[in-house]
């Protein structure tokens, strides 16, 4: 039986894809963002073990706070895409049940598993931490090149796409990066919307208890001209840009 | 007959016989729009409202403004008061100074006297000897007839809160009959109904109810006089907007002129004086600007009733409750929607005057409001906090669609029904006496009969619950006996007779009973069944204390193993409380209510088997214990929409607190969401919500620096307090309550 491996749950996720969502974090990430406000979904050893049916018994409880907020439930993490076999028997289930499923993802893995969870996907938050490959690999300690590939994927399978940015003053805040990014996503019609998320330290202290260095201790919440700036280099992309102050 | 005063309307039924709800069906005029017409506050209502405010502020420094020391309050008892003639559309005082407080000695003369003094008044010799010499008091008469047993029982605050010694309130006049019909039509109808009962043999209720009925028409006389006083003639009909809104007015301020029940609701009023201000707008006689006015100048006098409490009285309540409830919105059974542009003008009151507790604006929910409502409703809950919500679609299968609510939680029809309301059972002080044998947990005293305690070294589930069982037996027979002592004594020494005018003859009574500490004894009674409870005893065999091994269940995370004994408590209870004999056959009922009294039954609660420590307040209504539901937001709703209405039909109170990051990211969706959890919460079958918008770091910083906050308004359980009014404890345990915020 397939078993998947939960961080936490949230029964009233209001930012993570439209409506009001169940939210399912799932445990296990093979990125180490420097800025990662969940550094406690990392291990992938950790969390409480659920199958696709007990966790989806959960989720239904909540059907009608989504049905009439035009919700759904979205797995998130951590990496939900580590366990591809899971979060897929998880969202069939979800869709016998006509529950919209959401992927908040890195696109980092992609593999025929992670394409067979997109047969069940109504909507992707694609996470694009980075559009320099350097700077990506400095932020997350992996390559870009897969996101990339997951990206042109979904915009062949047409699903429906929100892109989010985490800027970081003085990390994520390369303009002319943004720039290209902006400029590439005009190619995607699936997209259909931008977040960018200003960096916040409210994870800080997980770094402490779990005894890793936090790198960005003395980096700054970015300012409202920057988080303003962004928007407007995002928005020549054509699609509309929400940012979260 | 038809009325010069009526022309325009949609005649019917309602012009033969009193039918208020037959009048509003045929005349009102449903509105499914949003809030882009309405109007902001004229020069005239901001300089009125700075004057008042200037009172208020006055008040809140001395603690109150001024009170009268002499004469008893009545209808007539004081010639009229204005704060400034001139400038206000709605006029009319309880005596003759704006907040200004009366006496009501009918309840208690004690209670009186210890008010003045805590203020620094002193009761007149002469009043204080007629009410302890010659005319005997609501207080004293309950107390001639109480039995050892519920003294004991009161003493030892098993049962709190009892209404003994001060009005009992939760009665809700029909008010809107005398704008309607004006009051010479009424008194006709009393006098046909005093003539019904011209028969053979009269026995002791017939007796009862001629009586009832002679006092009715004289206080219909006196509210005629009051009216004169102001120079209005209440006899005849109102015949426009401004004048069915002072009638109304008019109406409900003999009640507070007359009573100080705990709770003096309005009713539901707006949706009815809609009807009166779409005639005159059509007529050309009122713009949208002066409709507005009329509204905020009407919600202004309510924000102004006073009465006089004790200290003891404001720790339990906090502040100066006075539950001018109104009741807005809700879908007619015929399936339109009762909201109407006036809906929308009473809630813009908190936008144009500013958040403040009273009145306690209620709205009516139904997942087929129209959708412009909703989200007017979400916008100013999310900048006020000031608005509770409660299930049209469950409560309209028991009630019909002219139903109001009285209080916090208690849905009545209006001007057929009433309620003999009292006190708490608290049940979490039952499950310890159930432990102990009938012995109170923090003085040893033997309360409940005497029968063998528990002895086990861990508490066994089904020992426990055959033994509750039989402590809540004792406790619902000696509750209800109490409550029908009480209303009896209140019905021979203080009768409502004003409000009790504004009903039909033929009425229903509710005998509405409660419990406090419902999520105390769900997470206690989990524990001992998923983890292990251990008593800890003092010498005397006594549990004082416990000790936990394992983890359980609780209530709060929408999960059945224990949310299953919630309700299997308070199906238990109600069944219990069913099987009692009350007084004027009232039908039993159960609400799940504290208000803000869960701090004080804490206080007179010892340590308890799911954890809690003696003296830590009980949560508040049907709330989860503060901190525990740690599944999110709508797990906790979840739990609370699963007690059953049917075995609480005096409502379920259920405080919702939520940070606006956790709403969603800007203003629009937060509308939207917060509207879709009301529409969830509600669809699956949750009765009350109260939601509190704000960062707990808001709170923390009105508890240092109040001065920055003279409005900042809380909902606690089934009405809002102004927070910065609270004691420090209260203000703790709001601050202690889980905020929902995300992950």
């Amino acid at each position: 039986m397939t078993i998947g491996r939960i961080h936490s749950l949230e029964t009233c996720g209001t930012v993570d894809g439209p409506g009001i969502r169940f939210v399912t974090f799932l445990q296990g990430c093979p990125l180490r963002c420097q800025y990662c406000h969940n550094p406690d979904t990392w291990d992938t050893k950790k969390g409480k073990e659920y199958t696709p049916k007990e966790l989806v018994d959960e989720i239904v409880k909540y059907k009608s706070y989504m049905k009439f907020s035009g919700g759904g439930t979205t797995f998130t993490g951590g990496e939900p895409l580590l366990q591809a076999e899971f979060v897929k028997e998880s969202f069939a289930l979800c869709k016998e049940q006509g529950i919209s499923t959401a992927l908040d993802t890195s696109g980092f893995i992609f593999n025929d598993q992670v394409k067979e969870v997109l047969e069940y996907t109504d909507i992707v938050l694609l996470d694009i931490k980075n559009f320099d490959p350097t700077v990506f690999k400095t932020v997350t300690g992996v390559a870009l090149d897969h996101t990339l590939q997951f990206l042109d994927y979904i915009k062949e399978k047409n699903i429906k796409t929100w892109i989010r940015y985490v800027l970081v003053p003085g990390l994520t805040d390369n303009i002319d990066s943004i720039t290209a990014l902006a400029s590439h996503l005009k190619n995607y019609p699936n997209v259909s919307r931008i977040e960018l998320l200003p960096f916040h330290k409210m994870g800080e202290y997980k770094w402490e208890e779990l005894g890793y260095k936090y790198a960005l201790k003395d980096t700054k919440e970015p300012s409202l001209a920057l988080i303003e700036e962004v928007k407007k280099v995002l928005e020549t992309s054509g699609i509309s840009v929400y940012a979260n102050v | 007959m038809c009325k010069p005063q009526w022309e325009g309307f949609t005649t019917g039924d309602w012009t033969k016989e009193i039918d208020v709800r037959g009048f509003i069906q045929a005349n009102y005029t449903p509105y499914e729009g949003d809030d882009s017409f309405l109007a902001g506050a004229t020069k005239n209502t901001e300089e009125l409202f700075d004057a008042v405010k200037k009172l208020m502020l006055e008040e809140n420094e001395k603690g109150i403004l001024d009170a009268e020391t002499k004469v008893p309050s009545s209808i007539t008892a004081f010639g009229p008061g204005y704060v400034d003639k001139e400038k206000e559309v709605i006029v009319g005082f309880q005596t003759d100074k704006p907040l200004k407080r009366g006496i009501f000695p009918n309840g208690g003369v004690r209670m009186v006297k210890t008010a003045l003094e805590s203020y620094g008044y002193q009761l007149d010799k002469q009043t204080e000897s007629i009410y302890t010499s010659n005319r005997k008091t609501h207080n004293d008469g309950v107390f001639d007839a109480y039995t050892e047993d519920m003294k004991k029982a009161r003493h030892s605050a098993i049962i709190t809160g009892l209404p003994d010694a001060y009005g009992r309130g939760r009665i809700i006049g029909d008010y809107r009959r005398v704008a309607l019909y004006g009051v010479d039509r009424l008194i006709e109808e009393k006098l046909e109904q005093k003539k019904r009962l011209e028969i053979n043999c009269l026995e002791s209720p017939d007796i009862r109810l001629r009586e009832e009925i002679s006092e009715q028409i004289k206080a219909l006389k006196l509210l005629i006089a009051m009216g004169q006083s102001y120079g209005f003639d209440l006899t005849q009909p109102a015949k426009n907007a401004v004048e069915a809104t002072q009638w109304t007015y008019f109406a409900y301020l003999a009640a507070v002129k007359e009573q100080d029940g705990a709770a003096m609701s309005l009713g539901r009023v707006s949706t009815f004086l809609d009807i009166y201000v779409e005639r005159d707008l059509k007529n050309g006689t009122l713009t949208e600007e002066l409709a507005q006015e009329i509204m905020d100048h009407f919600v202004m006098k309510l924000r102004m009733v006073r009465f006089l409490r004790t200290p003891a009285y404001n720790d339990l309540f906090s502040g100066d409750p006075t539950w001018v409830t109104e009741s807005i919105g809700g879908m007619g059974t015929d399936g339109r929607t009762l909201v109407t542009k006036n809906s929308f003008r009473i809630l813009h009151t908190l936008v144009n005057l500013g958040p403040a507790p009273e009145p306690n604006l209620t709205v009516l929910w139904s997942t087929s409001l129209p959708e412009g409502f909703k989200k007017f409703c979400s916008k100013v809950s999310i900048t006020t906090s000031s608005i509770q919500y409660e299930n049209d679609d469950l409560m309209r299968n028991y009630w019909g669609d002219d139903y109001g609510i009285a209080c916090c939680v208690s849905a009545m029809r209006i001007g057929k029904q009433m309620q003999f309301f009292g006190a708490r059972a608290n049940l979490a002080k039952a499950l310890l006496y159930t432990i102990n044998g009938g012995r109170d947990e923090k003085t040893g005293e033997q309360i409940a009969p005497l029968f063998a305690p528990i002895t086990s070294e861990y508490l066994d589930y089904d020992e426990v619950m055959l033994k509750y069982d039989q402590i809540l037996e004792w406790l619902a027979e000696l509750y209800v006996n109490t409550l029908n002592v009480i209303h009896y004594m209140h019905d021979k020494y203080n009768y409502e007779r004003l409000q009790m005018a504004l009903h039909d003859l033929e009425i229903l009574r509710t005998e509405a009973t409660g419990i406090a500490g419902l999520s105390v004894v769900a997470d206690a009674l989990s524990a001992i069944k998923y983890a292990k409870v251990k008593p800890i005893r003092d010498e005397s065999g006594l549990a004082i204390d416990y000790e936990i091994e394992g983890d359980f269940p609780k209530y709060g995370n929408n999960d059945d193993r224990v949310d299953s004994i919630a309700v299997m408590m308070v199906e238990k209870f109600m069944n219990k409380i069913r099987k009692q004999k009350t007084y004027r056959k009232a039908v039993p009922t159960l609400s799940i209510l504290t208000i803000t009294s869960n701090v004080v039954y804490g206080k007179k609660t010892g340590s308890t088997p799911d954890g809690r420590k003696a003296g830590v307040p009980l949560a508040p209504g049907a709330n989860p214990m503060h901190g525990r539901d740690t599944n999110g937001a709508i797990a906790s709703m979840a739990s609370v929409a699963k007690l059953p209405y049917k075995d609480a039909q005096d409502g379920i109170s259920y405080t919702f607190s939520i940070v606006p990051n956790a709403l969603g990211k800007d203003e629009d969706s937060r509308e939207n969401h917060l509207s879709a959890l009301l529409d969830g919460y509600f669809n699956d079958g949750g009765h009350h919500i109260n939601v509190n918008v704000f960062d707990r770091e808001t709170l923390l910083d009105a508890m240092d620096h109040p001065e920055k906050y003279p409005q900042l308004t809380v909902r606690v359980s089934g009405y809002a307090v102004n927070f910065i009014k609270l004691t420090r404890e209260q203000q703790l345990d709001v601050i202690s309550r889980t905020f929902h915020e995300r992950n």
